[in-house]
């Protein structure tokens, strides 16, 4: 395997591959450091198109030191090539990544936990936990309750109810806190400084994120190869822009893309709670925490992003931008999506969708460059907000007058 | 004196201890004190501007000091400030 160590991605020290996420010298954030050129000599399309389809098929680029043990059939989600939505907005290369549909939970966050489950076992820890807004608990309870391991989840007080049930299925120990997901990340810091577990996003972080350029990779790989112009990006804590574009970046230094280095990253969030979009607006590196996060986008509802200043950082590197929408926009996106690709995606799919339809309008992302809008989650599980909009249907006797009379009072 | 809590990056600093006491009324004054018991903590929480590293945040009764006063925030004695890493979640 080829990880070298742990770097502070501030001040470069370097650390070992341990159950680290901080720089004891400046607080700054650390990353998976590789060999390169041990992944060069080892990858190349022909290796990687050879092996099944999911998100091992990279695993020289993952920072694992041995094959994986769980989280086999992860990735591997399609890449649709979006005409009538791409119709409605007045674009002609759209495409949409549709983790709605990953193996097993249905979101993005199967790619990060099976890679941060897998860390935990080869570090030998028995019990894992996290602080999540939903997906991220759906995800860590199926597979620490596939892998056998004890689990702790703890999620905000206010999350729809398919986020809950998605989780207690499993039977975790599922805690909600009441507060923000800010709130609940916090305890989370200071649970992991007490009790000896795999938080796979607090001190089994810098492994997590990397499974979220196995996101990227296979856009690039379903595209042939090629790098597309626009990637519409929806952002909580920014790590995910960060890591399509850290994707992009390292298939391009392998030479497995074709590339002219100007695939622009833009991020989307929703207007009750946007706090590196409006870093990108204003100009600035600095992240101005949301206190009180409004949206019905609740898996973007996260005041402190993390990752915010290096989220900014790439957006303004691509040359990319970053939009807000509002709720009634993020129902409209999910709509749209619904009606014109056949896809159901939830709140933060209808952010992204909403925000690329204003990119478009702008002129931002023009009509005939190749354009990938992420949807990274289920519509099924945030039902909620959708249940005021969407009328129940007529109900009628089983009669076959009835139904030509209400077809009739339909037109 | 105030109750502050101390995240694991920190600890080598302070012998192990998960809380320590430190004198002062506001987070600024209090980190000076930390400083004394503990030489080499300051630097570690704030720049060489004396700001609040970017990557750190700070907890009074636990609301974000930058929702307060910021290094201004006045502490009590019967206080607990918690410095937490900011790099965590999402």
């Amino acid at each position: 395997m080829s990880v070298v160590g742990l770097r502070c991605r501030e001040c470069g020290r370097a650390y070992p591959a341990e159950a680290l996420h901080v720089c004891e010298d400046c607080f700054g954030p650390l990353e998976v450091a590789y060999d390169y050129v041990a992944i060069g000599r080892a990858l190349s399309r022909a290796v990687i198109e050879a092996r099944p389809m999911n998100i091992w098929r990279y695993l020289e680029l993952l920072p694992l030191s041995a094959p994986p043990t769980l989280g086999f059939d992860v990735g591997g989600t399609p890449l649709v090539r979006a005409r009538r939505l791409g119709e409605a907005l007045g674009h002609r290369e759209l495409w949409v990544k549709n983790d709605a549909v990953c193996h097993p939970t249905l979101s993005f966050k199967d790619r990060v936990v099976s890679m941060a489950l897998n860390k935990a076992r080869e570090l030998g820890f028995d019990t894992v936990a996290c602080a999540s807004t939903g997906n991220l608990a759906n995800s860590t309870a199926a597979h620490a309750a596939a892998a056998g391991l004890a689990c702790y989840v703890l999620i905000p007080d206010d999350l729809e109810a398919g986020k809950v049930m998605g989780t207690s299925i499993y039977g975790p120990r599922l805690v909600a806190v009441r507060g923000t997901y800010d709130d609940v990340n916090r305890l989370c810091s200071e649970i992991s400084g007490r009790h000896p577990w795999a938080f796979v996003n607090v001190n089994l972080r810098p492994y997590y994120a990397e499974g979220s350029k196995t996101y990227g990779y296979e856009i690039l790989e379903q595209l042939g190869w090629r790098t597309p112009a626009h990637v519409v990006v929806p952002m909580a804590s920014g790590s995910l822009l960060t890591k399509i574009g850290k994707a992009i970046a390292e298939l391009t230094k392998l030479g497995l893309v074709t590339s002219d280095g100007t695939t622009k990253l833009h991020g989307a969030q929703p207007e009750g709670c946007s706090p590196i979009a409006d870093a990108v607006a204003a100009g600035r590196g600095i992240i101005k925490p949301v206190k009180a996060p409004r949206t019905i986008a609740k898996s973007l509802a996260i005041g402190n992003p993390a990752d915010g200043p290096y989220a900014v950082e790439a957006i303004r590197a691509s040359g990319g931008s970053a939009a807000v929408v509002s709720d009634a926009e993020i129902i409209a996106g999910i709509r749209l999506l619904a009606e014109t690709e056949g896809l159901f995606t939830e709140t933060a799919g209808g952010v992204t969708v909403a925000v690329t339809k204003t990119l478009i309008a702008r002129g931002l992302i023009k009509p005939d460059e190749p354009t990938v809008i992420c949807v990274t989650g289920q519509g099924l599980k945030t039902q909620e907000p959708l249940v005021a909009v969407m009328p129940p249907p007529p109900v009628i006797a089983p009669r076959i007058e009835d139904f030509e009379s209400l077809l009739a009072a339909s037109g | 004196m105030a109750t502050v809590r101390i995240p694991t990056p920190l600890r080598k600093l302070t012998q192990g201890k998960e809380e320590v006491a430190a004198a002062g009324a506001t987070v600024g004054e209090l980190l000076i004190d930390l400083e004394k018991n503990y030489p080499g903590i300051k630097d570690r929480i704030c720049d060489a501007e004396g700001a609040l590293r970017r990557f750190v945040n700070v907890f009074v009764r636990d609301e974000d000091i930058r929702f307060l006063q910021n290094l201004d925030t006045p502490v009590k004695d019967s206080d607990e400030v918690s410095i937490v890493p900011a790099i965590a979640g999402g």
